[in-house]
C-alpha cells in the first residue's frame, strides 16, 4: 500500500560538492508597513516542485507556476509566476463562545496530481478546505440560440444551424473549494497531512488528531485524544503531526514537552497509546525555567526516505533514526548564542516562536529559519552548514549569497553581526524545498524569496 | 543562633554561583526570576498551556454586555486591567475595547 518514490539527486546536491545559492526572485511589498494580512503563514511545493503555495494571515492562498525551461538560457531555471489566487478563508465567529476564528492559513499540503486539474488542502484553526484548481484555455464559440455575448436570439430569426466548437481562449485558472472539513476540532488546529494511500488524511489540534477520508465531510474518527478528564492536570499539547510517506498505517506527533509518538493505526482504533516513543533523556542538573519551553517541538518531518524524522525546537534541529528511540541520531544547532538571551526572548514572546525546517529531496541537506532573515542550512554529509540572509540588498539574479555569521561574544570581526544587533522581528518560520532541484522558498514576515544553486 | 546556618547558605550560593558560570540557561533564569519573583515554579504547567488553548479574540457579546450593565446599575462595569494579559470570567468587553475587524478583500500583495 503507499508507493515508494526514488529522488534521483542532481548535479551539486550534497554529496560533499558545496551548492552556491543565488538570489533568484523576490515577490511582495517592499515597503517596510506590514499589514497584518500579508504576514505569510505557510509555504509548500507541490509533488513535482512545478507549484509554489503561499498562504497568508488573510486567509489568502496563493499559487507561483514555474515557467517552462527555455532551452537557450540554460543559465538557470524557470522563474515562478503568479498562477492563481483565492481566498481561501474567511473570519469567522464562534458565537457560543464570542470568539473570533482567525482566517490565517496555517497548512498547506498539495495532493499528488492525477488529472489535469491540481488539489490542495488548506487549513485555518478550525476548518479544511479541499480546493480544485484547473485550467480553462478553450471556450465554446458558434451557438446557435445564443449571441457570443450570452444574449438569446430570437428563434425565429434562426435559418441555419451549424455546430458549435471549442476555441482557444487566454488561459484562465479558476480555484474551487470542493470540500469543506468543519466541526471537527474544539482546538487549534496545527497540523494536516496527507496519507500515502492518498484517500485519507489527518488533521491535528492542541489535544486531538482526526482522521478523514478525502470524499466524506460530514465525518472524522478521531484517532489521538490527549485531553485529560480534569484540565487542571494538562501538562503538555500536540504541536505537529504527519503521517509517513510510505506505511499508510503510521504516523508521528509531537508535543510541547519535546517528544515524539510514533503510532500503528493498525494497533487500535484509538492510537493513544504509542508505538514508539522518541525522547532524548535530559540532564536534570541542567533543567532551568526554560527548560521545557525551549524543548516544545515546533515542526517535525519524515525524511523522503521514510527512513529518518526531523524535529525543530526554539535552538535546534535533530534527526532522529525511527528505528532508535532513545536519542537522535544527529543534532544541529541553529542559534545556540540565543541561550544566554532566554530571558528577555522570553519577555518579548519570541521564545515561542514556532520555526519549521525541511529536507532537500535527497535527504541529505536539511535547512530551518532563524532571526534577522537568516536562515541555516546543515549538510549532512560534510557535517558543514551556512547561513545565509534573505534580504533585498542581494537582489540580482545569479548573485552568490555571502555566508552570515552571527558573534556570540567578545570581538566582532568584520561583516560578522553581533547578537544584540540581531533583529528579532525578522524572523524566518517558513520555508521550502523543491522536491527535486535546488531550489528554495523562504517567506519573511511579508515577502517570498525564491533562490537557486548556481548552474554551470 | 546555630553556626551552621551561614555554613549552610554559603555553599548554596556557591552551587548557585557555579551554576551561573556554567549554565548560561540558569544565568537568564535567575535573571527572570529576579525581574519577575511571582513567577511560578511550572511554566509548562497547566495555567501557561490553558492559556494557549485559548487563543482567540474575545469579541463584543451584547448579551452579556447588557445583563451585566443591568445588573451593575449603579456601578462601574468590570473592565480589563490595563495590560489586557489574562482572560479572565470577569472582564465584558465594551465595544470600544475592540479593534475593527474586516476580512481583507484586497488581493495578496504577492500576486501583484
Amino acid at each position: 500500500m503507499g508507493t515508494y518514490v526514488y529522488f534521483f539527486p542532481t548535479v551539486g546536491a550534497g554529496g560533499g560538492n558545496d551548492i552556491q545559492w543565488c538570489f533568484s526572485q523576490v515577490k511582495g511589498a517592499v515597503d517596510d508597513d506590514v499589514a497584518e494580512a500579508d504576514i505569510i503563514s505557510t509555504v509548500e511545493f507541490n509533488h513535482s516542485g512545478e507549484l509554489l503555495a503561499t498562504g497568508d494571515k488573510g486567509g489568502r492562498v496563493v499559487i507561483f507556476q514555474q515557467e517552462q525551461e527555455n532551452k537557450i538560457q540554460s543559465h538557470s531555471r524557470g522563474e515562478y509566476n503568479v498562477y492563481s489566487t483565492f481566498q481561501s478563508h474567511e473570519p469567522e465567529f464562534d458565537y457560543l463562545k464570542s470568539l473570533e476564528i482567525e482566517e490565517k492559513i496555517n497548512k498547506i499540503r498539495w495532493l499528488p496530481q492525477k488529472n489535469a486539474a491540481q488539489f490542495l488542502l488548506s487549513t485555518n484553526d478550525k476548518t479544511i478546505k479541499l480546493w480544485k484548481i484547473s485550467e480553462r484555455d478553450k471556450r465554446p464559440e458558434g451557438y446557435n440560440l445564443k449571441e457570443e455575448d450570452g444574449r438569446y436570439r430570437d428563434p425565429t430569426t434562426v435559418t441555419t444551424l451549424r455546430v458549435p466548437v471549442f476555441r482557444p481562449m487566454d488561459l484562465m485558472v479558476e480555484a474551487s473549494p470542493r470540500r469543506i472539513f468543519a466541526n471537527a476540532h474544539t482546538y487549534h488546529i496545527n497540523s494536516i497531512s496527507i496519507n500515502s494511500d492518498y484517500e485519507t488524511y489527518l488533521s491535528a489540534d492542541d489535544l486531538r488528531i482526526n482522521l478523514w477520508h478525502l470524499e466524506i465531510t460530514d465525518r472524522s474518527f478521531n484517532i489521538v485524544d490527549i485531553k485529560p478528564a480534569n484540565m487542571e492536570e494538562l501538562t503538555e499539547v500536540i504541536t505537529a503531526a504527519e503521517f509517513h510517506p510510505n506505511s499508510c498505517n503510521t504516523f508521528v506527533y509531537s508535543s510541547s514537552k519535546g517528544t515524539i509518538r510514533l503510532c500503528d493505526m493498525r494497533a487500535s482504533a484509538l492510537c493513544d497509546r504509542h508505538s514508539k516513543l522518541f525522547e532524548e533523556p535530559e540532564d536534570p542538573s541542567n533543567r532551568s525555567f526554560f527548560s521545557e519551553i525551549i524543548s516544545s517541538i515546533s515542526d517535525v518531518k519524515f525524511s523522503h526516505s521514510g527512513r529518518y524524522m526531523m524535529t525543530r525546537d526554539y535552538l535546534s534541529v535533530k534527526i532522529w533514526d525511527l528505528n532508535m528511540e532513545n536519542r537522535p541520531v544527529e543534532t544541529y544547532q541553529v542559534h545556540e548564542y540565543l541561550r544566554s538571551k532566554l530571558c528577555s526572548l522570553y519577555e518579548n514572546d519570541c521564545i515561542f516562536d514556532k520555526f519549521e525546517c525541511c529536507w532537500n529531496g535527497s535527504d541529505s541537506v536539511v535547512m530551518t529559519g532563524s532571526y534577522n532573515n537568516f536562515f541555516r542550512m546543515f549538510d549532512r554529509n560534510t557535517k558543514r552548514d551556512i547561513t545565509l540572509e534573505a534580504s533585498r540588498e542581494n537582489n540580482k539574479p545569479r548573485t552568490v549569497l555571502k555566508p552570515r555569521k552571527v558573534c556570540a561574544s567578545g570581538k566582532r570581526k568584520k561583516d560578522e553581526i553581533s547578537v544584540d544587533s540581531l533583529d528579532f522581528n525578522k524572523k524566518i518560520l517558513h520555508t521550502a524545498w523543491h522536491p527535486k532541484e535546488n531550489i528554495i522558498a523562504v517567506a519573511t514576515t511579508n515577502n517570498l524569496y525564491i533562490f537557486q544553486d548556481k548552474v554551470n | 543562633m546555630s553556626a551552621d546556618v551561614p555554613e549552610a547558605a554559603s555553599a548554596e550560593e556557591q552551587k548557585e554561583m557555579e551554576d551561573k558560570v556554567t549554565s548560561p540557561e540558569k544565568a537568564e533564569e535567575a535573571k527572570l526570576k529576579a525581574r519577575y519573583p511571582h513567577l511560578g515554579q511550572k511554566p509548562g504547567g497547566s495555567d501557561f498551556l490553558r492559556k494557549r488553548l485559548q487563543k482567540g479574540q474575545k469579541y463584543f457579546d451584547s448579551g452579556d454586555y447588557n445583563m451585566a450593565k443591568a445588573k451593575m446599575k449603579n456601578k462601574q462595569l468590570p473592565t480589563a486591567a490595563p495590560d489586557k494579559t489574562e482572560v479572565t470570567g470577569d472582564h465584558i468587553p465594551t465595544p470600544q475595547d475592540l479593534p475593527q475587524r474586516k476580512p481583507s478583500l484586497v488581493a495578496s500583495k504577492l500576486a501583484g
